[in-house]
């Protein structure tokens, strides 16, 4: 191997562990302030992914429909939530974000369809879209059992994971899709050639590392959801509730899910099932990071996309299984230094 | 029955249960504005299980009022907006946040102008906590997580605060200093609701007393009083008065 395919694989590699390393910070974050393990992370991926490509084709993407579908049974369980204490502000609340908004996506997606609705649009639309899904997912499937175990919570994460990989092969068929290029220009350096899509990978997913850093560091909402991971009861007994801690980590972790899949989908082709694989390789360097350590997590997430890189150089048949065996070691190692943690209960 | 002001607080006939096991009988208390009431008794006498029911941690059958609104359909953190705050009795501190985001964190449910205000007034209250606004919770000591604990509590500028314990394994000298505090706590127009094991500090700023056995009150009445009895003495302040009334 020479120098110039060394540093090509170096460029893919840390190309892709960009996407991992968002993938993995939304993993710890998710599971920091609700204990899910967020196995769905993936169907974000896809959704942002495919709903950016479907609109750009100028059709109206189904998850659009799943948003409004998904509000509406929010909508439901806010109301039965709030059955003993019924007020006027907490219903129009609940309206207003479980329906009227879901509602209004869908109406504009439906109006621009045909059309040849610029980037943006299509990119805010598909944010927005999945979004609403994250959202309500947290508030239909884990709210009501916010309580539960970590086990109990990881079951739920799967049937979610299933359901919505479902959803999606009926929404996007099982054709591969690609989507349109936030910018084509490309310069060359050396040996290596930058695309304006690879540079838009690095500079969003830097962009995203520093405004999670400054929500988290300074603003008053960010360092609730921070109690809230640090200690459920101490963030109650300050008036934190953890239901919105929760809906916000939610929210945080499909955006940051479409985001990668809107960066990554004009370079790679992706199916409906894709997002699960690029998902486990985000878990691989939030375990790497103990699903707590941030600053870990993105330099875990940048080996394994290097690690994927040359493996698919040197043994390509073999790429999957090397990349997660890295987890092995690192599990082996963390069983014999960490002290049994006793699970919370609350 | 309390000392003339209005009643803030008011549990009637709470029952508690672990299950099937009852920590708390049919227990009745008030807390009136600008009254420090402490409930004293031994260990596992039900004291903190019943702070952590009038808080919503734990159910509780029976009727809570506070501040002219019933608690009983309310969670956690209605009725933290509505005024009442616990400090229990292991802190819950945010341990791997400074101490002043634990603070700030504190004031979560009121705006920034009125927080800006409680921190001046934590800050004089605790001038130790100002020293070490940017230390780690988790590396403080324990009579200065003590102080955090109570800091972050008043942030919110409660009507009622409640203390679990707050004297547990501190120092004498930083005990004395908790109990200056919550004297000044009083004048400043806060109520307390007191849970201590050191029944002879407790009774000596305390307006009121409630004492628990067993899950019930035995007794109650103002502190002085309670303080002489000689049942009393002889269980939690380990001395017998030459006299003093028996029950």
């Amino acid at each position: 191997m020479n120098t110039t395919i060394m540093l090509f694989l170096l460029q893919d590699g840390i190309t892709n562990g960009a996407i991992y390393a968002l993938l993995g910070l939304a993993l710890v974050l998710v599971f920091a302030v609700t204990r899910v393990i967020l196995i769905p992370q993936g169907e974000f991926v896809t959704y942002g992914a495919l709903t950016y490509a479907t609109l750009s084709s100028g059709q109206v993407p189904g998850t659009a429909r799943l948003a409004l579908a998904m509000g509406i049974v929010a909508f439901g369980l806010d109301l039965f939530a709030g059955r003993r204490a019924l007020h006027a502000k907490l219903i129009a609340r609940a309206l207003a974000i479980d329906i009227v908004l879901p509602a209004a996506v869908l109406a504009l997606t439906i109006w621009l369809a045909g059309h040849h609705s610029p980037i943006g649009v299509n990119i805010a639309l598909s944010l927005v879209i999945v979004a609403a899904i994250g959202l309500f997912l947290y508030r239909i499937a884990f709210q009501p059992i916010a309580h539960a175990s970590v086990l109990v919570l990881l079951i739920a994460a799967v049937g979610c994971h299933l359901a919505l990989q479902g959803f999606g092969l009926v929404f996007f068929g099982a054709e591969g899709q690609r989507g349109p290029t936030v910018s084509d220009s490309a310069f060359i350096v050396g040996p290596l050639r930058f695309t304006g899509q690879s540079i838009a990978v690095y500079a969003i997913t830097l962009a995203l590392i520093a405004g999670l850093w400054m929500f988290f560091g300074f603003t008053r909402m960010g360092k609730a959801l921070r109690a809230t991971a640090v200690n459920r009861l101490g963030a109650r007994l300050v008036g934190i509730r953890t239901a919105l801690s929760g809906q916000i980590a939610f929210l945080l972790a499909s955006v940051i899910g479409a985001v990668s899949g809107i960066l990554i989908v004009p370079i790679t082709t992706l199916y409906y099932d894709t997002g699960f694989l690029i998902g486990l390789k985000g878990f691989v360097a939030a375990i790497i990071g103990g699903l707590v350590s941030y600053p870990l997590t993105a330099i875990a997430a940048l080996l394994v996309g290097a690690v994927e890189a040359f493996s698919s150089f040197y043994a390509s048949n073999f790429k999957e299984v090397i990349v997660f065996t890295l987890i092995l070691p690192v599990l082996v190692l963390r069983s014999l230094a960490a002290p049994a943690v006793e699970e919370e209960k609350d | 029955m309390n000392a003339g002001g209005n009643t803030l607080l008011s549990v009637s006939s709470a029952h508690i249960a672990y299950g099937k096991v009852e920590a708390v009988r049919s227990v009745s208390l008030d807390v009136a504005t600008g009254e420090i009431v402490t409930i004293i008794g031994a260990n596992g006498a039900g004291k903190t299980t019943l702070l952590n029911a009038i808080m919503g941690i734990l159910p509780l059958k029976g009727g809570v009022t506070f501040a002219n609104q019933d608690m009983a359909r309310l969670d956690i953190e209605d009725r933290v907006a509505a005024g009442l705050s616990l400090v229990p009795e292991h802190r819950e501190l945010f341990g791997s946040m400074n101490v002043e985001d634990n603070l700030q964190l504190g004031a979560f449910r009121i705006t920034k102008a009125v927080a800006a205000q409680s921190l001046e007034r934590v800050y004089t209250l605790f001038p130790r906590l100002k020293e070490r606004h940017k230390q780690l919770a988790g590396t403080l000591s324990g009579g200065e997580q003590q102080m955090l604990a109570m800091g972050r509590a008043l942030m919110g500028a409660p009507k009622l605060l409640m203390l679990d314990e707050p004297s547990l394994g501190l120092a004498p000298i930083i005990v004395a200093d908790i109990f200056r505090i919550i004297g000044e706590l009083r004048a400043s127009g806060v109520s307390v609701l007191l849970v201590e094991q050191n029944a002879q500090a407790a009774l000596q700023i305390a307006d009121r007393a409630y004492v628990m056995e067993l899950g019930e009150f035995i007794l109650n009445g103002p502190a002085k009083d309670i303080a002489a009895n000689t049942r009393v003495a002889a269980s939690y302040l380990g001395f017998t008065h030459e006299g003093a009334s028996v029950i």
